[in-house]
């Protein structure tokens, strides 16, 4: 009985000391990277439900100002600009979250195979990503697509070639040193397949820049897409999104000002909430620090 | 002994390590047998080929080296060097088992010791589940890890170097491997421990009839552990006997300095 009360005594104990721990600031970061990213899903997902209107419907009430119907106005040829915007938010997300998973999941592999094997095998990945990796982003994104043509799955293939070998580069480096670390050898004087000891001991070790990278690269992406759009390279009209909209808009700059400085705002929301969020998880995973 | 193949028997073995500067010869052609339930102690000093002949018995390289092996090492009848690489795969803890020099880093810090444990029981036993959780309570157990169970989901930072070690030494033994090397097992932790940790080895290997090879750079640590030792100097094996034998007359210079070089109390007290 006695004992008994003594470990209850001992369990509250330790659980007020986890619930008194410092907030730190990498914390409040990612507290509110992540709820700009909840805010935004949650509109992308809901867009048809949310959007007062058919963000492709036309109406004589042309470059209108805010008003209590049209929050946020009017285009040039009457459609609702913040429902363009919840709409087009959809096409924006879609192709940049697409594009980044698979340059993470390329990045990983090729990084995986560039760090762990090295010789050879590393020198002759490292120079092809080089080359890749000497163009402008944009300039060699303007150049596919130019090639390939302005679709959907194009644009995200594009991008997604694009950022590649900077996922690999952060894969490959902290795969290098922790590749040497004592318990990869412990674990292959166990008798594990290289295989497994890759995905058991290495992967997980390297996991916290690699998120980060990913985040960084979102808000790069969201850049590099709206920029597509917004040069006639994005996605064909009339669905709506938000560097298509800014193109469309900027003639009618001082006539309805909103009606880019809305699409201008989501970009800078967006692009916005994954730095928040890189920044919030590079505090709190402690990259860059040694262990 | 006589009559019988001893356990492991290498004769001739060479080792030159290539790295992207040099190649060294680092072993060159040394015989040695350790017998069932033997132990046989290696001391010398850094760099005289030691460690690397510790791993060509598991054809195992330095990272960022590559070592080219001759000679021939025979063990349970079979050639090692002549097995591919999917047989050594079976054999690597299940047959010859490694305890590494530093316990800080030898076990992956972001796995719990009951994964990483569990990893070799499925590998080598089969076992997964609840089977390898008690299995590994079990063998934490016997190498004095108090309230074993209990620690099954700790992480290595949760315990301290003599008990990481602990760790590492019940992994090792985990399959009860035939032939366990203890590289420098005890020269990362402190004195009190060092003895602590020797001792236990020494117990698990007399409870489970396991070959030891032990390596260390001090005689200190082979006195009173093993049966017969090897001194090696410059990848050569320059004096091999009965521990007693070597301890009482030394016939190799270097075997002589390495003794005078274990600090002694008494001639603190002769000097004065």
């Amino acid at each position: 009985m006695k004992a008994v009360s003594q470990e209850s005594a001992e369990v509250t104990g330790s659980t007020a000391a986890k619930g008194s721990k410092r907030v730190t600031q990498g914390g409040v970061l990612l507290g509110i990277g992540l709820a700009m990213l909840a805010t935004m899903l949650i509109v992308t997902i809901f867009a048809p439900f949310i959007a007062p209107f058919d963000p492709s419907a036309t109406s004589p009430d042309s470059l209108a100002a805010a008003s209590a119907r049209h929050w946020l106005g009017t285009d040039s040829i009457g459609r609702d600009v913040l429902s363009r915007l919840i709409v087009g938010g959809r096409t924006t997300l879609l192709i940049t979250i697409t594009a980044v998973f698979i340059a993470l999941v390329g990045g990983l592999v090729l990084g995986l195979l560039s760090g762990y094997l090295g010789g050879f095998v590393d020198d002759a990945i490292m120079r092809v990503l080089d080359v890749v990796f000497a163009f402008p982003v944009l300039l060699l994104a303007i150049a596919v697509v130019a090639a390939l043509g302005p679709t959907v799955p194009n644009l995200i293939l594009t991008i997604a070639i694009v950022y590649t070998p900077a996922m690999a580069r952060v894969v490959r480096a902290p795969v290098l040193s922790v590749k040497q670390w004592d318990h990869v050898e412990a674990a292959r004087s166990i008798g594990m397949s290289e295989f497994r000891l890759v995905l058991r001991h290495i992967l997980p070790i390297v996991v916290s820049p690699i998120l980060v990278a990913t985040s960084l690269t979102l808000s790069q992406t969201i850049f590099t897409v709206t920029a597509l759009s917004f040069l006639g390279l994005g996605p064909p009209p009339p669905d709506p999104n938000w560097g298509g909209m800014l193109s469309e808009a900027r003639q009618f700059m001082e006539l309805a000002p909103l009606t880019v400085i809305g699409p201008a705002a989501a970009i800078v929301f967006a692009t916005l909430t994954f730095i928040v969020l890189a920044n919030g998880l590079r505090e709190v995973l402690d990259v860059g620090s040694s262990r | 002994m006589i009559g019988t193949a001893p356990l492991l028997s290498v004769s001739n073995l060479t080792a030159s390590v290539t790295t992207r500067r040099e190649t060294i010869q680092a072993v060159r052609g040394i015989f040695f047998d350790i017998g069932a339930n033997e132990a046989v102690g290696f001391v010398g000093e850094s760099g005289c080929g030691k460690s690397v002949t510790a791993k060509a018995l598991m054809r195992l390289s330095p990272e960022g080296a590559s070592v080219t092996l001759g000679g021939k090492v025979g063990f349970m009848g079979q050639d090692l060097l002549a097995r591919s690489e999917v047989e050594m795969r079976a054999l690597r803890g299940r047959r010859i088992a490694m305890v590494f020099q530093d316990p800080m880093t030898s076990l992956n810090p972001v796995m719990s010791i009951a994964a990483q444990m569990g990893d070799m029981l499925r590998h080598h036993l089969g076992l997964s589940g609840k089977a390898a959780r008690e299995r590994c309570a079990d063998l934490l157990d016997q190498v004095g890890i108090p309230d074993a169970a209990r620690r099954l989901d700790d992480h290595p930072h949760q315990f301290s170097g003599g008990m990481r070690q602990r760790v590492m030494i019940a992994m090792a033994i985990s399959c009860e491997p035939d032939l366990l090397i203890a590289d420098e097992p005890t020269t990362a932790l402190d004195v009190t421990v060092q003895a602590q940790i020797l001792r236990l080895l020494l117990r698990l290997k007399e409870e489970r009839g396991m070959a030891l090879m032990l390596i260390t750079h001090d005689f200190g640590v082979v006195a009173g552990m093993v049966d017969r030792v090897n001194v090696m100097y410059r990848g050569e094996i320059v004096e091999a006997g009965a521990i007693e034998t070597v301890f009482a007359a030394p016939r190799h210079g270097y075997t002589r300095a390495l003794l005078d070089a274990v600090p002694r109390l008494q001639s603190a007290g002769q000097t004065r």
